[in-house]
């Protein structure tokens, strides 16, 4: 399976900022186009796979939506990553109902050749890690207005206790709390549930950010 | 400084209460293992001489010191031999009834400097302490599975908890060679209250066809350095206390992440348990306590 590929940037990448070794690895001519954040999508049947840089937003935003039929070789992505922390080695790939079995293999192709980490995840909110570990940090941060235990306790427990190699609230603040914001607004905008809603400590960052004062991640 | 020098451990033969006794006689404690079922006594006793001989051939414990702690073990079915603990850990079937009835029969046992201590994850340490005459003395140890590897406590004052009896097991907590954390005596204290919904988030991931159990797990573990995937712990743990945790969790909390998930309860209903099954969201074998 060939493993080059095209980019095509618009803005900064989260997922490949700017000096990432990826970016040096395109090519002009390639069987797979990536688009990066702020770059606009246009569909390419003669590509092998298309693959759309993702933040907060589905895939369809960028595809439309069909009746369940939406798919093709087309396909998002995110590279995970904390805030303004150096990208993770893991990128969740996101599929479409009728996303073709070869279009995922020429885009896991280019992104294991790069080194990297591949999941496959249907096309929803969060994807796979957000989804999961945004609800986690809302607790954590409710926990620490209510009193159950210091931040330090907390994030202890989880270093210790379960081997993590960082607790909730040292990792929400590390990556932001303007953008834990953003991020679970996101997921409560389409999930509607209170453990999705922006807690309290993200809520007065955002605002914070608003007024341009303090965390503006 | 700690001025405990005998342990009870209750609940012995089961898998935490094995690993509490372990880390009890492994710190230089005499160590009385108690449990109502002679066989799961002497599985966790050949259990444990077997994570003490890995840990000998690793080289983290020496051929004299595995010898030791060994000695320093006891096993009993009979609670009249706690007579002479100065700290009592219970590890027993996590329900509320049954704790409350241990520590009434301890008090029948123990002498009155005795301190109790609940390894409860879900239950209120104020709650089980109403079931003895000396609440005051009663305090929570919670352990992490697998309790012979994992350093942390968490130690929680219930209502009546009195300052020495909380200073006396932290004292030892710290004695132990282990880490203590203060939390409130809320459910889950700070471990399960945040992970139990969490890995009920995962299952439900799975049910709603996001990802595959693998690619739940390579995912936390990709992103987050997590050493385990919540599905592979849900495994380890046992999906069937996965369910007793959010039968205890949902009912007081009335949170929804804590209500076990559909998907959760087919799979028990189907023996697929975990790893002690050998079958979950993985498939396994072999029996070896993990670690050593």
């Amino acid at each position: 399976m060939s493993s080059t590929y095209t980019i095509v940037a618009g803005g900064a990448s989260r997922s490949f900022p700017d000096g990432d070794p990826f970016l040096a690895g395109a090519s002009a001519e390639a069987d797979v186009v990536v688009y990066l954040q702020g770059a606009r999508y246009r569909p390419d049947a003669t590509r092998a796979a298309v693959l759309v840089e993702l933040d907060t937003e589905c895939l369809g935003v960028h595809t439309g939506e069909h009746a369940g039929d939406e798919g093709g070789n087309v396909l998002g992505f995110a590279r995970y990553r904390n805030g303004d922390d150096p990208p993770s080695g893991l990128v969740e790939l996101v599929r479409q109902p009728r996303t073709t079995d070869s279009a995922i293999a020429a885009a896991r192709a280019v992104l294991e050749g790069a080194g990297l980490e591949v999941v496959v995840c249907t096309d929803q909110p969060g994807r796979i890690v957000d989804r999961l570990v945004r609800p986690k940090y809302n607790a954590a941060l409710r926990f620490l207005d209510e009193g159950l235990a210091t931040a330090g306790d907390m994030d202890l427990t989880c270093r210790l206790g379960l081997g993590y190699p960082d607790g909730p609230i040292e990792r929400v603040e590390r990556g932001g709390l303007a953008r834990h914001h953003d991020v679970t607004r996101a997921l409560f905008e389409v999930f509607g549930t209170p453990a999705y809603a922006p807690a309290r400590r993200a809520v007065v960052a955002a605002a914070r950010r608003a007024r341009g004062d303090g965390d503006a991640s | 400084m700690t001025t405990i020098r005998t342990v009870g451990v209750c609940g012995a033969g089961g898998t935490m209460g094995a690993g509490i006794a372990i880390v009890s006689a492994r710190a230089g404690f005499d160590t009385v293992c108690f449990d109502a079922d002679a066989a799961a006594l002497d599985r966790a006793r050949a259990q444990t001489e077997g994570f003490f001989g890995k840990s000998v051939e690793r080289g983290k414990l020496s051929a004299e010191a595995r010898d030791a702690a060994l000695a320093r073990m006891t096993a009993t079915t009979d609670l009249g031999a706690l007579a002479g603990c100065d700290l009592v850990i219970e590890a027993v079937f996590e329900d509320l009834a049954v704790k409350r009835e241990l520590l009434a029969r301890l008090d029948q046992v123990c002498p009155e400097h005795t301190v109790y201590a609940s390894n409860t994850s879900t239950l209120s340490i104020t709650e089980i302490a109403g079931g003895c005459a000396r609440p005051d003395r009663v305090v929570g140890m919670h352990f992490c599975l697998p309790a012979q590897l994992m350093r942390l406590i968490e130690v929680s004052p219930g209502i009546a908890t009195s300052p020495e009896t909380f200073a006396a097991a932290w004292a030892w907590t710290e004695a132990a060679g282990q880490t203590p954390v203060r939390t409130e005596d809320r459910p889950g204290f700070i471990l399960n209250a945040l992970l139990v919904p969490f890995n009920n988030d995962a299952i439900r991931a799975v049910e709603a066809g996001v990802a595959s159990a693998a690619d739940v797990d390579r995912a936390i573990k990709g992103a987050l350095g997590y050493k385990m995937g919540p599905l592979e712990l849900i495994d380890l743990v046992g999906l069937d206390t996965q369910v007793r945790l959010c039968e205890a969790f949902y009912p007081i909390t009335l949170d929804p992440r804590a209500a076990a998930p559909p998907l959760l309860r087919r799979m028990v209903a189907a023996g697929h348990l975990g790893r002690k099954s050998g079958r979950g969201f993985y498939t396994y074998d072999g029996r070896a306590m993990f670690g050593g």
